[in-house]
């Protein structure tokens, strides 16, 4: 009877502590409308970078490709011409692959790159109804015309992490960087 | 047939049809509802896509399961396989026919309407009797299905009815015993008509605590539902007694588990928190008063007070194992529901008023928990 009645105050306390709960805001972040912001250093699609006056960062040298574990990559490079100056360099990738349902985002081939052509980006939402439609070209890699980004590149230069605990709003590289894991900081008394 | 007969089996019929119609919505929005919650208390979301706020979610699930294909195993007995979901639901709706929604008869554009489907005066047993029913379903079902996690989840579920019928009984005994009659129409009478510390009326929670909590604990696992759902232990059994089933035959035992739940919400509601029955004011004095006073709006506040609890307990416990689940319905609840039943039946006949039931069932609470205290064995640590 006596151990019924120390289950029976335990009984009492879960039942507090799920009521508490209930009062809670659900941690929740209800995808299609509100994405969430990853860290800077996330590894999802690639994206082929550009110089400011248009020209390919990729000059073809085949490192990525080399490189890559999963043999995810394929390139045909050609000879830049001078009145056909794709890239900086000799050459250029005339072909540029990415099966990515191969790729298994290690991030290897944005650690060869001699010119940060290729980094991986933020875009996570991957899929697509047939192989062939997962199977991307250079067109879809590109950065568009006129842009100039370096991507995550900056993200995976050493920089000292900022002490200040702050709530992480995705310009660090990792929540880590600001002191607390990938969940949203919340109030005490929540139950954990 | 007189026409005044005539009448009245119209009545019946058009009630009983409004009564399970009123269920089956309610069972829909019951698994919205508890999907809902549960979720929030773990600091989800729960659906929201389906309509707005996600109302739709439950018209969802009923297409979903009226089109999906209805499997059956090469060695299930047909019969009884086809006949194990429709008694379990009916059985579950026809238990919902003696619960009284208010107090009086209302007259409404000069018809005389009774607002239970039936009052006879035996309705108490009748609930029983129906309740204890269900399990054909389920262990037909479990059986039929020719699946051992299905027979083994409807062997666990006589079990536990059985263990657990008893406590319940007792529990149901100790404020029938007070009221004296079998009737839910007079329990409810009883316990509106006459103050509580006058006399013998009030909400018989205040006079029957220890009762209560013991129906409340034998209903929970009557139902089969969380902490008590050995029956369908998903993570033991696959689903138990319904893992062979799908599509609509499935949905009929679960609609039946639901119905099950509001029927032992009800009946909580109308034995022990005064059915209908809400604030203590005059109701001759207009409307106003006549609804603060009783009615059924006040019945299904109560009843879906009930059904939060249910889906609270789910969120919380986990499962018991089946040998804490024989010990608390042998050692603990049954025990303490006839030592609850004994001091009310002295009560009883040394008519005592209200709030001396109350005195004595709490002293009586006191005294096994200071003896079971003085009887504990020395702890090793």
């Amino acid at each position: 009877m006596d151990e019924v009645i120390k289950d029976l105050i335990a009984l009492g306390k879960g039942l507090s502590i799920t009521f508490r709960n209930m009062l809670q805001k659900p941690v929740t972040i209800t995808y299609p409308e509100n994405k969430r912001k990853f860290p800077a250093r996330t590894r999802g699609r690639h994206v082929l970078h550009r110089y400011e006056d248009g020209r390919e960062r990729c000059v073809g040298c085949l490192l990525c490709q080399g490189t890559c574990p999963a043999g995810a990559i394929y390139i045909e490079p050609a000879e830049n011409t001078s009145d056909n100056q794709v890239s900086a360099g000799e050459r250029h990738a005339k072909v540029f692959d990415v099966d990515l349902l191969r790729c298994i985002y290690c991030g290897h081939c944005e650690l060869a790159c001699p010119t940060n052509a290729i980094t991986l980006e933020n875009n996570t939402a991957i899929a697509g109804y047939t192989r062939e439609s997962l199977l991307i070209h250079k067109e879809e890699l590109l950065e568009p015309k006129g842009t100039s980004t370096l991507g995550s590149t900056q993200a995976w230069d050493p920089k000292p992490p900022s002490t200040a605990p702050k709530e992480f709003d995705g310009s660090e590289t990792s929540s880590a960087a600001v002191g607390q894991g990938n969940r949203p900081s919340r109030t005490k008394g929540a139950g954990h | 047939m007189t026409l005044e007969a005539l009448g009245f089996f119209v009545a019946v019929v058009i009630k009983a049809v409004l009564f399970s119609v009123a269920l089956l919505t309610g069972f829909a929005y019951m698994t919205y509802g508890e999907r809902r919650i549960v979720a929030r208390m773990q600091w989800r979301v729960g659906p929201n896509k389906v309509g707005p706020w996600g109302l739709l979610q439950p018209a969802a699930d009923g297409i979903k399961l009226l089109f999906k294909e209805q499997l059956q195993p090469k060695e299930a007995k047909t019969f009884l396989f086809v006949l194990a979901p429709m008694i379990s639901l009916v059985v579950a709706l026809s238990a919902y026919a003696v619960i009284p929604i208010d107090k009086d008869p209302v007259n409404i554009f000069g018809f005389n309407i009774e607002p239970w489907v039936a009052n006879p005066s035996i309705a108490m047993l009748y609930l029983l009797g129906i309740s204890s029913l269900g399990v054909y379903g389920i262990i037909l079902g479990g059986w039929a299905s020719n699946n051992k996690y299905a027979l083994l989840g409807a062997i666990r579920s006589s079990a536990q009815l059985i263990s657990y019928e008893l406590a319940l009984g007792t529990a149901l005994v100790s404020p029938l015993l007070m009221v004296g009659s079998l009737s839910l129409r007079d329990v409810v009478a009883q316990q509106l008509d006459h103050s509580y510390l006058n006399g013998d009326g009030g909400w018989l929670i205040l006079a029957q605590p220890v009762a209560f909590f013991l129906y409340w604990t034998a209903a929970v696992a009557e139902v089969n539902r969380a902490p008590f759902d050995l029956p369908e232990a998903e993570q033991e059994l696959g689903a138990g007694y319904h893992t062979e089933y799908s599509g609509m035959k499935f949905a009929m035992f679960f609609m039946a588990e639901y119905v099950n739940m509001f029927t032992v919400s009800s009946v909580a509601t109308t034995v022990f928190l005064g059915g209908p029955g809400g604030l203590p004011v005059d109701e001759t004095q207009g409307l106003v008063y006549r609804l603060l006073a009783h009615g059924p709006h006040w019945f299904l506040l109560k009843v879906y007070f009930f059904m939060f609890v249910f889906i609270w307990l789910r969120a919380t416990f986990p499962r018991f194992r089946f040998d804490q689940l024989m010990r608390i319905g042998w050692q603990f609840l049954l025990p303490l529901g006839l030592i609850n039943l004994g001091v009310t039946a002295v009560g009883v006949a040394m008519q005592w008023k209200s709030y001396q039931f109350t005195i004595a069932v709490m002293s009586m609470l006191v005294t096994l928990v200071s003896l079971s205290l003085l009887n504990r064995k020395p702890q090793h640590h």
